[in-house]
Formats: structure tokens, C-alpha cells, sequence
């Protein structure tokens, strides 16, 4: 597993070597002027649909593969899997100086940088979401396709991806909020000495930090939030009612009712025909045969070849062996020795200790009030939608106002920049608390009520354990965003007040900040390691007790 | 009708083998030297217990899967995949659920690249001659069942195959759904009206096979074989209440129930390794009980003629069988001629309270599960009384596949958990003697 990480460091730490000082770009000055936001926001917007455009074609290329082919699964399916957890906010600094190589002094470099950050936070979930789709393709639709002979394209489009589209849209939802956190990051970098701005919100909010002005930062929280909303209402709720069509269940679910979005695609005339029009393309693109090259072919499954494999296998290991020793030749070079390694480690522990405790309180904020919620379905809905919605919003824009107040109160940044890093993440808690209190039986409520079952007895043995699997599933979802924060949170400025909190997140901003890149590969090396040691040794377990024990 | 046409046969299946790989070296093997023929204009069955390899067999004659050895033949050419003119019904009906009735039934014209005017007319005629009409822009979650597998049968339809492969097409409908859909086919079918020429389908269902096939193939489990073969001489329409009908149905009940020479292996002592090895299918000990107590009761008062049992009790040939055979194992009731009789031991077991009838059932898995009381054996043995499920299983696999191992495992657990012989930890996969009085 290890090993996979280490080949993803190699590709982006020769980066560093190609880079060339480059004279920051002119033109991308970005001004505070409130005036400019509408623009800013769209931009904004725009990188973040071209990431997505471009998350989705790396979905439908590699998920099929690892899906149909063992050996790419062998690769992909680790790969998707550490790169979904690990801090991606860690490699920003690599990637826009390695985009910025590619296109020296030009715009289209650091946009194409911070495109690629936003994909970076989506592509790896909705991969891996549609590839567990297709690995669990119902058998007997598999045959149907089989046995009527669909092309390996009319199979892609009839059967592959609407039997993947409910999962994919809600993960596309999921990598969303991560996105807009990505975007509004990667618009304003700094690398040693050289700043880069792209116009954009971030940016805005980054200059604004710097000059100290309040007002702006308002300003750029309500352009925020008002994209926010539109692209929330306009695109995802339509979405995710419209992906409900392709859940696999042949009984007629409750019926929800459609968004206003929806309704008004679906009565207004011209809108509806627009939307035909749409659909009709689809349908003759799943229509054309288009013979590819198959993957599976009829019959059983083809004794694997082992010379075959053999081969495969020694080509990956001496690919990984190479990378780790590079990547350990690199950071070793560059003065950087076993003490580092233990001063890095303790970071980590304090960064540890500091996500398990901010997890354990919001468990205790959030899981009461979740159940409270979840239990009375009229409330439950319009909560839901609300959280979904506070999910979406970039947490980073609100640091600059608890950065204030710290500075104002001369609190201890040990302290008190922590709860930033759970100020996103939280609401995955919140939001699978309500979902799982209000899946839970009524006729089991109402046997606890019978038997009088109340006070601690009731949370204990009754929701507790009700709710557990869905607390899981939110915990590690929150647990993993609040490292990725850490790199962003655990440092912050408010004109020249500088707050630093002792974390590995703060080694690796500040390492970036010193254009130290043998330094940001130990730290976000080491963070990974950590983070995924954190989910294979705790959450993982807990995971599978709570799917085998405790669901109906 | 009675398909003894001079003419080439419409598909043949010669020597065909099918075994699934295992990681050691012996292999399973699910279909042993099959061969079938399948001609012009006939109805044809493969009736068997499930797991008995039939619907493997469908899926080899479909081309979906590639027999281990062996050759099928379709149109004179030797099959390879999927291939022109054969359609397939599925049991789960396999509809698309977000494709509309006409886009499902319109898929296998997609497929061929039929133009979209043609493709329509064709689509529409197979919907109106299934009797959908009307159904066109439905989504198969708003239909009954009965109304899904019309869908399937459309779709299977609308290519026009020569060859039409049902795969126990009415087994997840109710009765009279079933029935109904039943009928319709066969009218459909001595009306000439489909368009095709032969029908082969896999059933469980006895009556079923007498009611719908011209030729009827009984299959034997483990490897599985063609036992029999018969010819129905009936004309369609035909009467389940007719004596001829009847009589053919006991008499294929009593040839599936035939006493085949592996589970009196079981008895003898060298062979214990043998009967380790039993496969036992889950059933639970209060469907034992009460089948017992039907059994000792009136009308049947011990001896019960199983298609009238069957029907009885609402159960089909392949729920009752492996209860038949259950009790048997345990020397609770005999199965003979088409015939269930209960054992002195069995007829002890109904007259018994809830404690006794524990002993009774304890006993009777020591003497006559040998799976069972090495189990026990084991747990006696061990100091600390416990020991874990996954060498059992090991064992188990040993002999049988991977699914088969776990089924019978679970048996052992439940039988041996209600006569309270030993208890089971699932979250521990452990067996162990907790809260259990020490052997009698």
C-alpha cells in the first residue's frame, strides 16, 4: 500500500527540479473591489465545472478498466483507495509548480493548476464509486446484456453507467465540498518567494487577508454563498432526483418530491424539449454499436496466465522499489535526516491527537442533536438539505473571522486554531446522524416506547447501536477532511499577524512557505502514512463490526 | 408435436462437461457427460432439484458460458458466445430498471443494428401479442410481476429466435399469476402465433413440466446428469386433474426421489470421512417438526404420497424434497416410491414435549451426522471447550465447493444449536460449550 503512495510522490517530486523562477504573471492582479466579485465567482465556478468535466472522463476510462481487467485493478484500485484519503492539499505546491513549468509565465499554467487541484479532491472518490458499481453489476442484467448481444459501447451507456449513476452523483455531491475548498486554496499560492494569484474568490479572500480588510471578506463569504446556493439548486438537487430513476430497487420507492428545478424542466414546454433534445443525444450515443475491443468475452473465466503475471507483478514491484529509494535519495539529499523524521512523527502525533479529539466532541455536539432531528421526519428533510448545503460551503473563507478573534484575544493558537480544521467537516457527522435516525424502525421505536425503555438504557441499547453504522460512515468522512484542513488551519495570518499551531499541518505549510521541498515530501509522507495507518487500524475495523453487528 | 422429425436437430449438446476451477487440484464438477437434443417445433424441460446444474446447462446451450468439454452444436455450427436466434427469460426477469417497457423490449433490436422504424413496429407487435398493450412508456418498477416477466418475454420475443431459453420463467410469481402467464404461452404456442420454433426451459416445478413440455429431461444432483428422459404424450390443452397427468407426475416424483447410492455411505463406519462430507441444505428444525407433525397426523397418519403432501401444504417439489431428505438423514422418516413415512423415532419426536424432543433430536445428529458429532466430539475433547468454525469449513471444502461447505455449516449450526449440543459464537466463528449441561 505504502508503495503506491511512494509512486505518486516520485511523479510529482521531480517536479520541483524543473522548476524555473518564473516572473509572476501580470494581469492577474486582483483588486477589493466588491464590484469584481460576480466575476471572480464565475471563474471561480467555471474551474470548478472543468475539473468536474474532466474527474468525470477519468471516471468513465479508468473505473471500466480496473473493473474489467485484474491486473489494472491490481494497480488502480490501492491507488484510488490511498489517493482518496490522503492529504491531497499536501501535493498543491507540487502540482502548480509543475503546471507553471509547462507553461512558463503564462495564465493558462496556474489555471490549469488549480483545475487540477479541484480534480485531485473528486476524481479519486467517484472513480472508485462507479468501479464498486460495476464490480457489483447485478448478475442476471450482466447476462441480459450478454445474452441479447450489446456492443462493448451500448453495454457502457445501457447498462455500465446508469447502474452506476446513483452512486456517482452522490459522490460527485460529496467531492464537491472538497472541491470548492480546493479552489478557493489553489487560486492563491505561494511557493519560496514567488506569489501566484488567479482571480477567483480564494484569491480575493487571500488579498483581502493580507490588507486586513473585514469587509471584503464578507463580501466574498456572500458571493459564496451564493453560488453556492445556485449551484446546489440549479445542478445537484435535479441531479440526485434524477439519478434516483437508476436505483436498482423494482419496487416503487417513496415517491420524493421533484426539486422546483426539475418541475420546471419537466413542464415547461421549451424547456422540455431542450432537455429531449439532450436525452436523444444520449440515447444515439448508446444506440451506435461501436465495436471496442472487448475486455470479457463469453465463457468461463480464461486460467490466468502466470508467466503472464509474473511478469506484471515484477514490473510494479520495480517500479515502487525505484520510487521509494528516489524518494528517499531525494529528501535524504537535501539535509534532511532521522531527526527530522522524529520531529516530523511527534507533529504528527499532535496533529492525532488533535483530529481525535475535535471527532469525539463533534460526536458529542452533533450525535444528540442528529437524533433529535432524525426522529421527527417533518423537520428532518429540511435540515438535511440545510446541512448538505453548510457541507458544500468552503470552510476556509470563516478562518480569516476566527483568525480575528484569536489575534484580538491573544488565544493560544494550539488551541484555538484547532476547531477550525473540523469547521467543514463536521456536518458529514451531523448530516449521517439525521440520515441514520431517520431510517431507524419505527416498530422498534415503538417497542422501546412499549417497554418502557427511556433515559441512558434507551441511547445505549436502542439509538446508540441504531445509529453506529451511519456515525461510522460520517466519522471517517469528517476524520479524513479534517487532516486534509490541518495543512490550511493550523496556520494563519491576518495582515502581518502570523498564528502557527504545532502540527504536521504547520510543518508542511511552513515548509512550503520556505520553498523547502525536501521537507514537504517528509511531511506529506508522513501525514499519509498517518492518516492511512489511522483508517486501516481504526476506522476500518470499526466499520466492518458495525456493517456485520449492527445493521437490520 | 411429438418432435421426431427426420430433419437436423435445431441444437445438440454432446459430452458436455462443466467443472469449476478450485485452487487445489481437485475440481467440482457440476455437469457430468450430458447430452441433449433439441429439434424442431418441441417444448422441451430440464427439470431437476436446484443445484442439480440446469441452469448451468441453460447458460452453456445460451452461450454464456463455455462448457469445460464438450461440444454444442446450433444451426449445424458449433456454438460460441451469444449467438443469432437464441433469446433468453430470465427467472429475475433481468429488466432494465431505468429503460422503459418498450426501450427493454427494444434492447435486443439495438443490439442488431435494427433500423429505428423497423425497430418500433416490431417492438409494438411483440408488446401487443404479450398482452402489454397500453404498457409502452411504463418503467418495469411500476408493474406486477407477472406484468415484468411479460416484459421478458416480449423482449425475448421481438428477436424472433429459433431457439426461445426460459430459466424457471414463472418461479418468483404467485400461483395464480403464474398460471395465468402459463396458459397464455401455451395458447400462444398451439396457435402458432410465436415466432419461434422451439421452447426449452428450466423448471423445479413437476407440474409445471407435464403441464407445458412435449419432452421432459429429469436431471440427478452431484455431478450433475440426465437421469430420464420423457416423452408427454398429452395434447395441449391439458387437465392437471386428468389420471394420466397425475400419474405421470407421481412417477416423475418417485424417480426424483429415488434413493441414489451416496448417502448410505453415511452409514457405514469406514466411510465416516465420506459422511463428513454430506452436504446438508438449511432447513430450519421448526419446518422439521412441524412436517413431522402433519406427517403423524390425519389424513396421512405416517405415510404421505408426496405431490398430495405438496400440494397440502402449498409447497413446490424443490421446497419439500430437501425436507423429505432431511428427515431421512436423521432416520426421522423414510423416503420411498414418490412416498414419505415417518420412523418409529419420528413418531416419538411428535408425541414429545419441547425438552424430550431435544434428546430425541440430540441423539438422532450424533448417530446420524457425522459432521454434527465431530463437532461435539471436538468440543469434548478440548480443555476449554471451544473450537473454531473455520477448520470445519476447511474440511468441508475439502469435498465440496466453497457455497456448499458454507450451507452445510450453517445446518450443522442450527441443528446443533436447537438440541442444544453445543452453542455458536458468530461474531468468534467459534463453537463452544458455554451454558450447555454437561453430555448426558
Amino acid at each position: 500500500m505504502a508503495c503506491v503512495f511512494a509512486g505518486i510522490v516520485a511523479l510529482v517530486h521531480v517536479t520541483p527540479e524543473t522548476l524555473q523562477p518564473i516572473d509572476a504573471p501580470e494581469a492577474l492582479d486582483v483588486t477589493l473591489d466588491p464590484w469584481n466579485l460576480p466575476e471572480y465567482a464565475l471563474r471561480t465556478t467555471l474551474r470548478m465545472f472543468a475539473a468536474l468535466f474532466a474527474s468525470l472522463v477519468f471516471t468513465f476510462t479508468v473505473a471500466p478498466l480496473a473493473a474489467k481487467s485484474r491486473r489494472a485493478a491490481l494497480v488502480v484500485v490501492p491507488m484510488l483507495d490511498i489517493l482518496q484519503s490522503v492529504p491531497i492539499l499536501g501535493f498543491l505546491t507540487f502540482t502548480t509548480a509543475f503546471f507553471m513549468s509547462l507553461f512558463p509565465g503564462k495564465v493558462a499554467g496556474l489555471e490549469l493548476a488549480a483545475i487540477f487541484a479541484v480534480f485531485t479532491s473528486q476524481a479519486w472518490n467517484m472513480a472508485f464509486s462507479m468501479y464498486q458499481s460495476l464490480t457489483t453489476l447485478p448478475a442476471e442484467l450482466d447476462e441480459a446484456a450478454r445474452a441479447f448481444r450489446l456492443s462493448g459501447w451500448q453495454r457502457f451507456w445501457k447498462l455500465e453507467v446508469p447502474f452506476s449513476m446513483p452512486g456517482l452523483v452522490w459522490n460527485m455531491m460529496l467531492s464537491m465540498s472538497g472541491g470548492w475548498f480546493f479552489v478557493v486554496a489553489s487560486e492563491a499560492i505561494s511557493l519560496g518567494d514567488k506569489n501566484w494569484t488567479l482571480p477567483g474568490i480564494g484569491s480575493f479572500v487571500s488579498v483581502a487577508l493580507d490588507k486586513r480588510s473585514m469587509p471584503s471578506i464578507w463580501w466574498a463569504i456572500l458571493t459564496m454563498f451564493v453560488v453556492i446556493l445556485a449551484y446546489d439548486q440549479l445542478l445537484f438537487r435535479p441531479l440526485v432526483a434524477w439519478s434516483a430513476k437508476f436505483r436498482m430497487e423494482l419496487t416503487a420507492s417513496a415517491v420524493v418530491e421533484d426539486p422546483w428545478v426539475l418541475k420546471l424542466l419537466r413542464r415547461t414546454r421549451v424547456l422540455s424539449i431542450i432537455m429531449d433534445a439532450v436525452g436523444n443525444f444520449f440515447a444515439v450515443i448508446g444506440r451506435m454499436r461501436l465495436e471496442l475491443p472487448k475486455f470479457g468475452k463469453a465463457g468461463p473465466a480464461r486460467a490466468p496466465s502466470k508467466l503472464g503475471d509474473g511478469i506484471f507483478y515484477a514490473i510494479t514491484a520495480g517500479i515502487t522499489a525505484y520510487a521509494v529509494y528516489m524518494i528517499v535519495n531525494y529528501v535524504a539529499s537535501n539535509d534532511v535526516g532521522f531527526a527530522d523524521l522524529g520531529e516530523v512523527a511527534l507533529l504528527g502525533v499532535y496533529t492525532m491527537i488533535r483530529v481525535i479529539v475535535l471527532i469525539a466532541l463533534a460526536a458529542l455536539l452533533w450525535v444528540p442533536i442528529g437524533v433529535y432531528i432524525g426522529l421527527r421526519p417533518e423537520w428532518a428533510r429540511g435540515v438535511q438539505v440545510v446541512v448538505q448545503f453548510a457541507a458544500a460551503f468552503p470552510a476556509n473563507l470563516f478562518f480569516p473571522i476566527f483568525v480575528i478573534l484569536i489575534v484580538r484575544y491573544h488565544g493560544s493558537p494550539d488551541i484555538w486554531l484547532t476547531p477550525l480544521m473540523i469547521l467543514g467537516t463536521q456536518w458529514y457527522i451531523l448530516f449521517n446522524v439525521i440520515a441514520g435516525a431517520s431510517a431507524f424502525p419505527g416498530d422498534l421505536q415503538e417497542a422501546a416506547k412499549n417497554f418502557r425503555v427511556g433515559g441512558l438504557l434507551w441511547w445505549r441499547k436502542v439509538i446508540l447501536p441504531g445509529i453506529f453504522p451511519y456515525f461510522i460512515t460520517g466519522a471517517i468522512t469528517a476524520s479524513g477532511g479534517s487532516w486534509n484542513a490541518a495543512i490550511v488551519a493550523e496556520v494563519a495570518s491576518w495582515g502581518d499577524d502570523k498564528l502557527q499551531a504545532h502540527g504536521l499541518g504547520a510543518y508542511i505549510a511552513q515548509a512550503t512557505t520556505d520553498g523547502n521541498f525536501a521537507k514537504v515530501v517528509l511531511g506529506v509522507a508522513v501525514m499519509s502514512a498517518f492518516v492511512l495507518s489511522f483508517n486501516r487500524i481504526l476506522w476500518r475495523p470499526l466499520y466492518a463490526y458495525s456493517t456485520r453487528r449492527l445493521t437490520l | 408435436m411429438d418432435g421426431h422429425l427426420p430433419a437436423a436437430p435445431l441444437m445438440q449438446v454432446a459430452n458436455c462437461r462443466q467443472s469449476y476451477h478450485k485452487d487445489s487440484a481437485n475440481d467440482l464438477l457440476v455437469l457430468d457427460d450430458v447430452n441433449v437434443t433439441i429439434n424442431d417445433g418441441e417444448i422441451v424441460a430440464l427439470l431437476g432439484r436446484s443445484g442439480s446444474g440446469k441452469s448451468t446447462l441453460l447458460r452453456i446451450v445460451s452461450g454464456l458460458l463455455k462448457p469445460t468439454a464438450g461440444v454444442v452444436t446450433w444451426r449445424g455450427a458449433e456454438l460460441n458466445g451469444p449467438a443469432d436466434g437464441i433469446a433468453m427469460v430470465f427467472q429475475s426477469f433481468a429488466l432494465f430498471p431505468w429503460l422503459t417497457v418498450q426501450e427493454n423490449v427494444e434492447l435486443g433490436l439495438e443490439a442488431l443494428g435494427i433500423a429505428k422504424d423497423e425497430r418500433e413496429k416490431r417492438a409494438e407487435d411483440a408488446i401487443d401479442l404479450i398482452g402489454l398493450g397500453g404498457y409502452e412508456s411504463a418503467y418495469p418498477k411500476e408493474l406486477s410481476g407477472g406484468m415484468r416477466q411479460r416484459v421478458g418475454l416480449a423482449r425475448a420475443l421481438v428477436v424472433h429466435p429459433d431457439l426461445l431459453l426460459m430459466d424457471e420463467p414463472f418461479s418468483a410469481l404467485d400461483v395464480l399469476t403464474a398460471e395465468t402467464l402459463r396458459t397464455d404461452l401455451i395458447d400462444l404456442w398451439s396457435e402458432k402465433k410465436l415466432p419461434i420454433k422451439s421452447i426449452l426451459m428450466v423448471t423445479h416445478n413437476i407440474e409445471e413440466a407435464v403441464l407445458m413440455c412435449d419432452r421432459i429431461l429429469v436431471f440427478s444432483s452431484n455431478p450433475g446428469r440426465v437421469a430420464s428422459e420423457l416423452v408427454v404424450p398429452f395434447p395441449h390443452p391439458r387437465n392437471r386433474l386428468d389420471p394420466a397427468f397425475r400419474e405421470l407426475v407421481d412417477s416423475i416424483y418417485a424417480l426424483m426421489t429415488r434413493r441414489t447410492p451416496k448417502p448410505q455411505a453415511a452409514m457405514q463406519t469406514p466411510a465416516a470421512e465420506a459422511g463428513f462430507a454430506t452436504p446438508m441444505q438449511p432447513v430450519s428444525t421448526n419446518l422439521l417438526a412441524g412436517l413431522l407433525e402433519t406427517l403423524a397426523g390425519a389424513p396421512y397418519d405416517g405415510r404421505a404420497d408426496l405431490p398430495a403432501l405438496a400440494g397440502g401444504l402449498q409447497l413446490e417439489a424443490d421446497e419439500l424434497l430437501p425436507m423429505g431428505e432431511a428427515l431421512q438423514l436423521l432416520h426421522l422418516a423414510d423416503l420411498a416410491d414418490g412416498d414419505l413415512i415417518i420412523t418409529e423415532s419420528g413418531r416419538n419426536f411428535v408425541h414429545a414435549d419441547t425438552d424430550t424432543r431435544k434428546v430425541i433430536f440430540a441423539d438422532a445428529l450424533r448417530a446420524h451426522v457425522p459432521l454434527v458429532a465431530a463437532i461435539r466430539r471436538t468440543l469434548d475433547e478440548r480443555w476449554n471447550h471451544r473450537a473454531s468454525a473455520v477448520r470445519f469449513r476447511d474440511e468441508l471444502e475439502d469435498h465440496m465447493s466453497g457455497d456448499y461447505a458454507e450451507e452445510t455449516l450453517r445446518t450443522a449450526i442450527a441443528w446443533g444449536r436447537y438440541a442444544e449440543l453445543y452453542t455458536y459464537d458468530e461474531e468468534a466463528a467459534q463453537f463452544s460449550l458455554e451454558d450447555i449441561e454437561p453430555a448426558a
